[in-house]
């Protein structure tokens, strides 16, 4: 997956785990936590979306990596380059 | 094999068998009695449909609102905050005698309120509400202070400490006189910072979103299932025994069952201390009114009363009810939407503290008798609080404790559950799990959001 599939991928999950919030204008650069209110919870549901839908597996340590949309692409083009 | 065994289909086995299900796990939910719910249930009499617990959803927050558990809660089960067609209160008031308080789902009311009653406190109240701990941020040792120190350190008016305790205490507190401090905490934030609200159908409405969740997502539900023992092998739980005799294996076993009715259940727990018992349970005196609360002057969504200047907490000393103090909801009295109309009939429910053991061993006709002279005192007792509303009543209905434990199978018919929480959900088995009253969290999306979150501590991340 090119890292804009990667970027398409995250908001769909972020789109069902928060139906209510407009996505259009999200800023990448801007933590999720600051822009959306996501707490530890809502993480946990994108590291679990991203197992139950694309077999990603991310350990513990490194939930901290996806705090914005811009470090989460990041952090996933190695792990999804192959899928 | 299922991945998880959950005990009980409240609201916490619920939502936490949806989380499980929903991330592909093999889930099945057994529940004792014949319907869904717990204390959040329904039933069906006389041709009416009534709540068994349900007074006020708390915890309310407008749409849009981000922060706090409803919107948590939403999210974390995938529901649109138009699921649970929550409709406000109208607004509330503590009643004690020659003082009242109204409160809303906007804490300025009940500020102003404060101001205009207790002119002296408003700055005590606002340091009191500058010490609430955020949801987040308890842990077992502040969880455990004792909150009759801390408001004696912050409020300096007597009366002003028993008004703000009664609406906390009543709507969610399992130990006697005094409160945990954190339990005090979740209730101050989902009653007075938040507030309360009722889906226009009542509890049905949740129950049935969330079962419909549930087997959408490959979720198993067992009614008239009741565990007679979990089957334990050296420090983990590897199934458990229905009262029918079938065995069921799990990887893991989730109760929402209580923490001493929980460890009863384990096949190597000879004895547990039943001291630890919650004492705290109640009963409910129902009445059918031909015309809505408001044509007889009661327009108050929930009044909290107690007719004296020092509220007690505690189990009836001598009786079977103890009906100085009580709660008096009025669900007509809501904002519902012009969608739902209005409700078809004028109800008010009436919760006063009653003695499980007492109303246990009533033979059958004493209890059908002791029923019929508990509404009646009720009834009198509140419409000291109230307009009297007993010239319009069309139907009754009355439920005591044992009611309630036959749908919670909590000890005692505890509403509460025990005394002493088990924030962290674990037990003495590496793989068996708490959710529920005994876990810490009370109310319907206090209850939600406990299985939600040991689904997500404890089972899902292996």
């Amino acid at each position: 997956m090119s890292p804009a599939d990667i970027r398409d991928v995250i908001i769909e999950i972020l789109e069902d785990i928060a139906p209510d919030e407009d996505l259009s204008s999200l800023k990448d650069d801007v933590s999720f936590r600051e822009q959306m209110e996501l707490d530890s919870m809502d993480f946990l549901d994108i590291v679990m979306e991203l197992r139950k839908r694309h077999r990603v597996q991310i350990p513990e340590e490194e939930y901290g990596e996806l705090a914005s949309m811009e470090s989460t692409v990041t952090y996933l083009t190695p792990k999804m380059a192959d899928i | 094999m299922y991945d998880t065994i959950i005990i009980g289909a409240g609201m916490s086995g619920l939502a936490a068998g949806i989380r499980l299900a929903y991330y592909d796990q093999k889930v099945c939910i057994l529940e004792r009695h014949t319907t869904i719910g717990g204390l959040n249930s329904f039933y069906r009499m006389n041709g009416r449909d009534y709540d068994v617990g349900l007074h006020a959803v708390t915890n309310f927050t407008p749409k849009g609102e981000k922060k706090g558990p409803l919107a948590r809660m939403l999210r974390q089960l995938r529901f649109k905050w138009e699921d649970f067609s929550l409709s406000p209160q109208i607004g509330s008031r503590i009643a004690f005698p020659g003082c009242s308080l109204d409160f809303d789902n906007d804490i300025r009311l009940l500020t102003a309120e404060i101001a205009d009653k207790f002119p002296g406190q408003v700055d005590n109240f606002q340091s009191l509400c500058d010490k609430i701990v955020d949801y987040d941020d308890l842990d077992q040792a502040t969880f455990e202070i004792s909150t009759r120190n801390v408001l004696k350190e912050t409020i300096s008016d007597p009366l002003l400490i028993e008004m703000l305790l009664c609406p906390l205490m009543w709507y969610g507190n399992a130990r006697e006189d005094d409160m945990d401090w954190g339990q005090f905490c979740i209730m101050f934030r989902s009653i007075y910072l938040e507030g309360f609200a009722r889906p226009f159908k009542g509890v049905r409405l949740i129950l049935k979103n969330l079962v419909r969740k549930f087997r959408g997502v490959g979720g198993e539900l067992k009614l008239r299932r009741g565990v007679a023992e979990i089957k334990v092998d050296g420090d983990r739980a590897v199934g458990v025994t229905l009262d029918n005799g079938e065995e069921i294996e799990g990887k893991r076993i989730l109760s929402s069952a209580g923490r001493l009715e929980t460890l009863r259940l384990c096949e190597d727990v000879s004895e547990v201390d039943v001291r630890q018992s919650g004492q705290l349970t109640f009963i409910e005196s129902i009445s059918i009114l031909d015309r809505e609360p408001s044509k007889l002057g009661n327009d108050r969504t929930i009044v909290f009363y107690n007719d004296s200047e020092k509220f007690d907490w505690r189990p009836p000393a001598d009786d079977l009810c103890d009906i100085r103090t009580g709660v008096i909801c009025s669900p007509n009295n809501y904002e519902y939407g012009p969608e739902d109309g209005k409700l078809d009939e004028g109800v008010v429910r009436i919760t006063t503290i009653a003695d499980f053991d007492r109303w246990n061993n009533l033979d059958e006709q004493k209890y059908k008798i002791e029923k019929l002279n508990w509404y009646d005192k009720s009834v009198e007792s509140a419409v000291r609080f109230v307009p009297d509303f007993r010239g319009h009543v069309v139907d009754t209905d009355v439920f005591t404790p044992t009611t309630i434990r036959r749908f919670t199978w909590h000890d005692k018919g505890a509403v509460y559950g025990a005394p002493d929480k088990q924030l962290d959900g674990t037990t003495h088995l590496s793989n068996l799990f708490l959710c529920g009253t005994d876990q810490g969290f009370v109310g319907i999306v206090g209850s939600l959001i406990s299985g939600i979150s040991m689904a997500n501590q404890h089972c899902l991340r292996d």
